[in-house]
């Protein structure tokens, strides 16, 4: 691949992959989170939480620069604010439905991207798409059509389309919902090992607390009724926290209803 | 004690209601109860909330869970009032809507000129590739209901100059008649109205769910460019479409006056075709090509800055595309209006 065009999609190495100022997010008029700060060094997994209409696809959807701040301010791979006009992001996006291209096969959304954005000949092209795809398991599906397949599938292939050019940075909606609990191990796997290895930074939106707590370095809680963070920081620190709230995040109560 | 059914709550809510009228904080004890319905509990609890009885309701060991699920003061939710709108103030707020578009339309083809620019630099911000199959779909796929309309046209026309001409004596004029009629005024109309049926409506639904789908957003997310990648593939299919169709239109409109001038005029074809050759100009042809492509841009651009806008699932495609329609329709007739008089002012008529 053209090093040079990667190498330019590198954040500084002393600069935070991904760093927000006080932002506030909303839909519409309506405010949703206000005084959002934080900042997420690159390699790190970096998990969104909070109830559900709480804000986090929301608070994505300004990350990636598809909605613009009423206030505050992010930059993204040292780069200033997200601007999908200029190019190709430094990022790849998952969205929460998957919002795979219709029209084109599984192995078709996978090669779009690079495709568009590299000059390899197309059987390369399909070995990248091909090699993408086996990654989340989903090589026997290629042909099928985004209609032909499960959520949780087109979840996984829009990880595998999310992943393609290799970019720095990831932003994956809920990436383990739907899936099987072997699947979803295996998908966190993935993350754990490309974050580790490649250091890819993953912001990821989730609900699932075994993920969370297997692969998140630190997490931002979103809470909706005071639109407010609700607390940054480990995951397994926040588990133990003195804030009744957090803690019940962190520890749902189960009521004792398990069958014996 | 069977089942306590949710169907049969009101009359039994209402013995309860006599047997517990003079005790002050009774106790209903439905421990002997085989089963009891979610729905019976709700209304026994919103009985006892309406009275302001404090009832100690009770389920036993068995039920006493279920019961508790429905603890609560249970008080009706308001709904949302959805009244009908006066029919007045409905076509008021419809006619509104509808000049609300030429706004949101005209910010539409400012960001469209805005995104040209772009793709002019960089072509491959453009899914050309697609263009192909997009015309095959707008023009191919539309061929048998175009001949058909307008054969159809041209022969209605026929007859209806048949009726006039023939109390003059002055058959042979019926080609002209029908001939210019075809390729100025109704073959690039009815073509039009045909396309924007099936195309423009097309487009706007298929763009409204990758709308609502979020695709568009993940086209952004990818470094494309909608407008190059979506739009202005369509637009131009459109450009190449509708003037092709029309040219169709208007071979085919003559056809139909043909028929009607052989079989009750007793014209001969060579006669009606002699005619036609003698009084159309190129330019009767041409302004109607010209009036297809203002067409052509006008529905292209409705349908795709509908379906863009479109929100809320399913049933805001469906609006966004019902609009889109409606739009397009009014659009093609006052931009047929208006053209028709450009073109006598500067004389070209
Ligand atoms: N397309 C939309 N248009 C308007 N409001 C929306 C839309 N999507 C979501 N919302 C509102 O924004 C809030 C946050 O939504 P979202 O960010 O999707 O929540 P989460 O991902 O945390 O479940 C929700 O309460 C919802 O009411
Ligand atoms: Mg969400």
């Amino acid at each position: 691949m053209r090093c040079e065009a990667v190498a330019s999609r590198l954040p500084g190495p002393a600069g935070a992959a991904v760093e927000v100022r006080d932002l506030t997010i909303g839909r519409g008029d309506v405010t949703l989170v206000e005084g959002i700060t934080f900042s997420v060094p690159r390699g790190e997994i970096f998990a969104i939480l909070g109830g559900s209409g709480s804000g986090k696809s929301t608070l994505l959807r300004y990350l990636v620069g598809l909605e613009t701040p009423m206030k505050g301010e992010i930059d993204v791979a040292g780069r200033g604010p997200p601007d999908l006009d200029a190019g190709l992001p430094p990022f790849g996006v998952m969205f929460q439905g998957g919002a795979l291209f219709g029209s084109m096969t599984v192995l078709e959304n996978v090669t779009l991207p690079l495709e568009e954005w590299t000059d390899l000949p197309i059987a390369d092209v399909d070995v990248i798409a091909s090699a993408k795809l086996e990654l989340v398991g989903l090589a026997s599906a290629a042909d099928q059509l985004p209609a032909q397949i499960s959520g949780g599938m087109t979840k996984r292939a829009a990880i595998a389309r999310a992943l393609a050019l290799d970019p720095p940075i990831v932003f994956f909606d809920e990436p383990g919902a739907g899936l099987d609990p072997v699947t979803a191990l295996e998908i966190d796997n993935l993350i754990l090992t490309l974050a580790r290895s490649s250091n890819l930074t993953v912001l990821m939106v989730t609900h699932e607390l075994a993920s969370i707590f297997r692969i998140a370095d630190r997490c931002l809680l979103l809470d909706r009724s005071s639109k407010r963070v609700l607390a940054i920081g480990d995951p397994r620190a926040l588990r133990v926290s003195d804030e009744p709230r957090i803690r019940e995040f962190f520890n749902p109560p189960s009521k004792g209803t398990e069958r014996p | 004690m069977g089942r306590l059914e949710t169907r049969e709550a009101p009359a039994l809510i209402a013995e309860i209601r006599t047997a517990t009228a003079h005790v002050e904080q009774p106790t209903i004890d439905l421990a002997g109860v085989a089963e009891v319905d979610g729905g019976f509990l709700a209304l026994l609890r919103a009985d006892l909330a309406a009275r302001n009885v404090r009832a100690d309701v009770r389920g036993g060991e068995r039920l006493g869970a279920l019961v508790d699920l429905y603890r609560g003061d249970v008080r009706p939710l308001s709904r949302k009032a959805r009244s009908p709108e006066e029919l007045l103030c409905h076509v008021g707020r419809a006619a509104v809507i509808d000049v609300g578009h030429l706004t949101s339309i005209l910010a539409f083809t400012g960001q469209l000129a805005i995104a040209a620019v772009r793709v002019v630099r960089r072509p491959r911000r453009g899914h050309w590739s697609e263009l192909p199959y997009l015309v095959e779909r707008a023009g191919a796929d539309a061929v048998p209901i175009v001949l058909v309309i307008n054969f159809l046209i041209g022969f209605v026309l026929g007859y209806m100059a048949a009726r006039a001409l023939s109390m003059f004596g002055a058959n042979i004029y019926v080609s002209d008649l029908v001939g210019i009629g075809m390729t100025r005024q109704l073959g690039p109309l009815m073509t039009a109205v045909i396309l924007c049926g099936r195309s423009g409506a097309a487009y706007t639904t298929e763009l409204g769910a990758m709308k609502v789908d979020e695709e568009i957003d993940a086209l952004r997310t990818l470094g494309l460019e909608p407008f190059g990648w979506l739009v202005m593939p369509r637009l131009l299919a459109l450009l190449v479409a509708l003037p092709a169709l029309t040219l169709l239109a208007d071979i085919v409109g003559m056809c139909g006056g043909l028929v009607v001038a052989v079989t009750s005029l007793g014209l001969t074809p060579r006669g009606y075709f002699n005619e036609l050759r003698s009084t159309l100009t190129p330019w009767d042809v041409e302004s109607g090509v010209i009036l297809s492509l203002a067409f052509a841009l006008a529905i292209g651009l409705i349908a795709c800055e509908q379906g863009f806008a479109a929100s809320g699932g399913p049933q805001g495609v469906g609006q966004r595309t019902t609009s889109a329609v409606v739009t397009s329709l009014f659009a093609i007739v006052v931009l047929d209006a208006c053209i028709t008089v450009l073109y006598r002012a500067y004389g070209l008529s």
